[in-house]
């Protein structure tokens, strides 16, 4: 239980992070510091150059070293105090010196700003395109299993031809065949609506499945005996038996989308420039050269691990629970 | 076992022992060329990783960057361009004579020399190679330089070993034509001629021996998927200073790698000895490892290659694209182009995008080609007021949000297409979106794979602004004829003209027009000055920056001399060779 509450909270955590980007995040994830490409996640500092110790932890400066692209040094001569609620951001320091503590990328952007309003992209389109999946599937499923017969066998011949399409190739021929002056925006609901429609076979069939049995329980034939019309059996007695599979589901769904969001992100085929996605950030890793020299370049890579796991982890302590409950 | 498996395919690749063709003794009256280079050692194989597969070793058809990388050093030209002075030297040639009208040149032929599998060269080589090329059917990439004042040169035969060479027009720099025209084997290749098949001749698979030529080496090998291996041409016509015939290196091996990242770990790991050209990013890698690997790097500084962003203007009447049609009063308002110009951190891109290994562009011609630059364009710096007060004063204004309007009072937001296959375009076009939003415009990125963009900027015209690279060939502005003439192949902001859209394009045209028929340097520089302001004035292209040339190499190479132009490494291979007291470092 006690596991359930931390992975539950690391969750909601890291949610909450990426919904409140634009305040957690230090910069805006198109601001470009020129000066400071690939710069190293940002030394905080309690003891200054002096050996002096300080309460208040704070950053140098860096100084481009002119011989050097991606090399810097601290400029000792000024500390820039770490500051709470800095011009409506969490954190911040004084200018002219930046405080990136996932270093910057090669056009000086701060990666960690990128990262938590990346999220927003990805796991956002996660959560819709499995929002969207299992409305879908619990639809079709519902009505497929409590219908039967020449419905039944027409949603799931349906479902079979859902799950032989190869998504992510009909993501790419739906991407190509978007106009060019497609907006953010637009390419995101695209690729969410294209990922939620793709994937509602799966649970379709576990919900059908599911009330094709419940509707020959002898309660719910109890009930239709004594006058119960579809809508009151579908709601009082079939749907609630569905819960533990659409949340595993759900569960399930969710980091399998998000990954869906970084393949097509990182492939080119995702939000442009320069909205942030943690697939387009992690596209960048495909030069060699930043691949083998900038590790910080990795931590979208880190924050779509530690998603995948939690989700996994919290479906899983879901679905023992009602397994249990079940018995 | 992989392990061992490994070092056995860099044992092979690396042999010092290669069985090639030992070179022949020079015959007496074979009138080769003695080259003052240093005197190398004979013996080892070279080791060139290539991005893709050559397609095919006919020297008439081939088009691909692969292929006619590894043609080049199978053939042999009359007259050369000496990369390192970037002036032309005897080749094949001996000597030529200039007529005084200077429609015609009397070409005298080396003699005595012989193709690769040994058969006589002589005139009548000379004659049916040109006339191979100028042939429709042959369908040879190098027809359209061959056409002068609109009409094919004309190669005659005067004697077993002189040609003359007539042209419809006095032509500048007539001798750069010939350089890099490999003459072909009129006793190999007549019947596949006359029978019209000369675009399918000498493919990869052909048996070396049906192939031959005059270049330094000779096909040995082609392994399907892996790679291409070429043998030293034992009657090669150059010899060194101590009368040894070149070239020195036995074997030339070209591993195929897929792209740029694995050829510089090719090169990186060993497996490899040349890098014919890196990304900065690249560079900076191995730049890191340097000693310890114990290659050299060479930064040649600027390339003759210039980018630059451009704007849709062609013609679109007869073509349904209504959303870039409303955007081309923009793109042809000079104040606009202007504003975007001024708006572009030039010096950002040459810092951000190639690491400060590149210069900043604002003309057509790079601070590399030092004969032909105009150093007196105003070279303006970044002001995004000035970019303002020009987009003001064309009638644009700006709403409450900061967004760009048009006279009609529609949002300034277009797209910019770019590679997919090039991160630094890409890199350029985000750096420009920023650039351009602080001036209110909306702009979009949008990477193509390469073949859409060449689709939708030479064919379909569906786009507002895109990002592409040109130049790297020849120093002489004669190679840059289809890029300005607005009849061009290259006249990419607005192709197919019938007859030039503006009185600066007509202009342009003349100017280009006189200097090709201008045989004084002085006045065909000045000529082409006046066309550098034009353009850097009318910003048709929106110059952004020369990269530099990056390229390395094994430390025991010898004669290594890198050059701006193309082929910047192995433009010199047949002097090139391994010095055995660098040789245990390797």
């Amino acid at each position: 239980m006690k596991r359930g509450v931390l992975i539950a909270s690391v969750l909601a955590g890291l949610h909450l992070l990426v919904l409140l980007a634009g305040f957690a995040a230090p910069y805006d994830p198109a601001e470009q510091a020129r000066t400071l490409p690939f710069a190293p996640p940002s030394r905080v500092h309690f003891v200054d150059a002096d050996g002096a110790f300080h309460l208040r932890p704070f950053v140098y400066a860096l100084t481009p070293d002119p011989d050097n692209f991606d090399a810097y040094v601290e400029d000792t001569t000024q500390r820039f105090p770490v500051r709470l609620m800095v011009a409506g951001h969490l954190f911040g320091v004084d200018a002219p010196a930046r405080i990136s503590l996932l270093g910057t990328d090669g056009l000086g952007r701060d990666v960690l700003s990128r990262l938590l309003h990346g999220g927003r992209v990805s796991i956002g389109a996660g959560l819709l395109a499995a929002l969207c999946a299992l409305l879908v599937g619990v639809g079709f499923g519902t009505i497929a299993g409590f219908f039967g017969g020449r419905i039944d066998a027409a949603v799931m011949r349906l479902a079979d031809l859902f799950m032989a399409v190869p998504w992510l190739y009909l993501l790419f021929a739906v991407r190509a065949a978007l106009p060019l002056h497609l907006d953010t925006r637009a390419t995101f609901l695209v690729l969410v609506a294209v990922l939620g429609i793709v994937g509602w076979a799966r649970p379709a069939r576990l919900v059908r499945g599911i009330v094709l049995s419940a509707r020959e329980r002898t309660y719910v034939m109890a009930a239709r005996g004594f006058g119960a019309q579809a809508p009151y059996l579908l709601r009082r007695h079939i749907l609630p038996q569905t819960l533990g599979v659409v949340l595993t589901q759900a569960g399930l769904l969710v980091p399998q989308y998000i990954l869906a969001e970084v393949t097509l992100s990182f492939l080119g085929l995702g939000v442009g420039e320069p909205t942030p996605s943690w697939g387009a950030m992690l596209g960048s890793l495909q030069q060699y050269s930043v691949l083998t020299s900038y590790w910080w370049m990795f931590a979208p890579a880190i924050a779509l691990v530690a998603v995948a796991i939690s989700y996994y982890a919290l479906t899983s302590m879901v679905h023992e629970r009602l397994r249990l409950a079940a018995s | 076992m992989r392990l061992i498996g490994s070092a056995l395919i860099v044992a092979l690749l690396s042999g010092l022992s290669v069985d090639a063709a030992a070179p022949t003794p020079v015959a007496p009256g074979e009138d080769v060329l003695v080259e003052k280079a240093m005197s190398g050692t004979h013996g080892g194989r070279l080791v060139v990783a290539l991005r893709a597969e050559p397609r095919s070793l006919n020297p008439a058809a081939a088009a691909d960057a692969p292929s006619r990388e590894v043609i080049g050093r199978m053939i042999g030209d009359l007259i050369h361009i000496d990369r390192s002075t970037q002036s032309t030297e005897a080749a094949l040639a001996s000597q030529w004579k200039r007529s005084a009208d200077g429609r015609e040149y009397t070409v005298s032929l080396r003699k005595g020399i012989r193709f690769s599998d040994g058969h006589a060269f002589d005139a009548d080589d000379v004659v049916f190679t040109f006339r191979v090329l100028l042939d429709e059917r042959t369908g040879a990439p190098q027809r359209d330089l061959l056409i002068v004042g609109g009409q094919p040169i004309q190669v005659t035969k005067v004697d077993e070993y002189t040609v003359k060479v007539t042209m419809a027009q006095p032509y500048a720099a007539a001798e750069r034509l010939f350089d890099s025209i490999g003459i072909l084997p009129q006793h190999l290749l007549n019947e596949a001629y006359e029978k019209g098949a000369m675009g399918q001749i000498w493919s990869v698979a052909t048996p070396a021996k049906s192939i031959a030529g005059l270049g330094p080496y000779r096909l040995k090998e082609y392994v399907a998927g892996q790679r291409l291996v070429l043998e030293r041409n034992p009657y090669y016509w150059k010899t060194d200073s101590t009368k040894r015939r070149l070239p020195y290196i036995d074997e030339l091996v070209f591993l195929f790698t897929g792209n740029e990242d694995t050829q510089v770990i090719r090169f990186q790991s060993g497996d490899s000895d040349v890098l014919n050209r890196a990304s900065a990013d690249n560079f900076a890698v191995l730049s890191r490892d340097q000693a310890a690997n114990r290659y050299q790097l060479k930064d040649l500084g600027p390339s003759l290659e210039y980018n630059f962003l451009f704007f849709n203007q062609n013609d679109l009447t007869g073509k349904t694209l209504p959303q870039v049609a409303a955007k081309q009063q923009w793109f042809g308002d000079l104040g606009f182009r202007r504003a975007v110009s001024r708006a572009i951190d030039r010096e950002g891109i040459a810092r951000l995008v190639y690491r400060g290994r590149a210069v900043p562009l604002w003309g057509n011609v790079s601070p590399g080609n030092r004969l032909w630059i105009n150093t007196s364009l105003p070279r303006l710096s970044r002001s995004v007021s000035e970019a303002r007060g020009m987009l003001k004063a064309s009638g644009f204004s700006w709403r409450q949000d900061g967004q760009l309007l048009d006279r009609q009072g529609r949002p300034v937001a277009f797209t910019i297409v770019t590679s997919s296959t090039s991160a630094q375009r890409t890199e350029m076009a985000t750096l420009i979106q920023a650039d351009l939003k602080e001036l209110g415009m909306n702009v979009q990125v949008v990477p193509l794979e390469f073949r859409a963009l060449v689709d939708r900027v030479f064919q379909t015209f569906d786009y507002d602004a895109s990002i592409l690279g040109l130049g790297g060939g020849d120093a002489d502005p004669n190679g840059e004829m289809n890029v300005w003439l607005s009849s061009g192949s290259n006249h990419l902001w607005r192709l197919r003209q019938q007859k030039p859209a503006t009185s600066w394009e007509a202009e342009i045209d003349a100017l280009m027009e006189k200097q090709l028929v201008t045989l004084d340097y002085r006045e065909r520089k000045r000529l082409y000055d006046r066309v550098q302001t034009i353009v850097a004035e009318q910003l048709p292209f929106i110059f952004l920056a020369a990269p530099h040339i990056l390229v390395g190499a094994r430390a025991d190479l010898g004669n290594f001399k890198p050059a701006v132009l193309d082929h910047y490494t192995l433009w010199n291979v047949e002097r090139m060779f391994f010095r055995p007291e660098l040789r245990s470092q390797r």
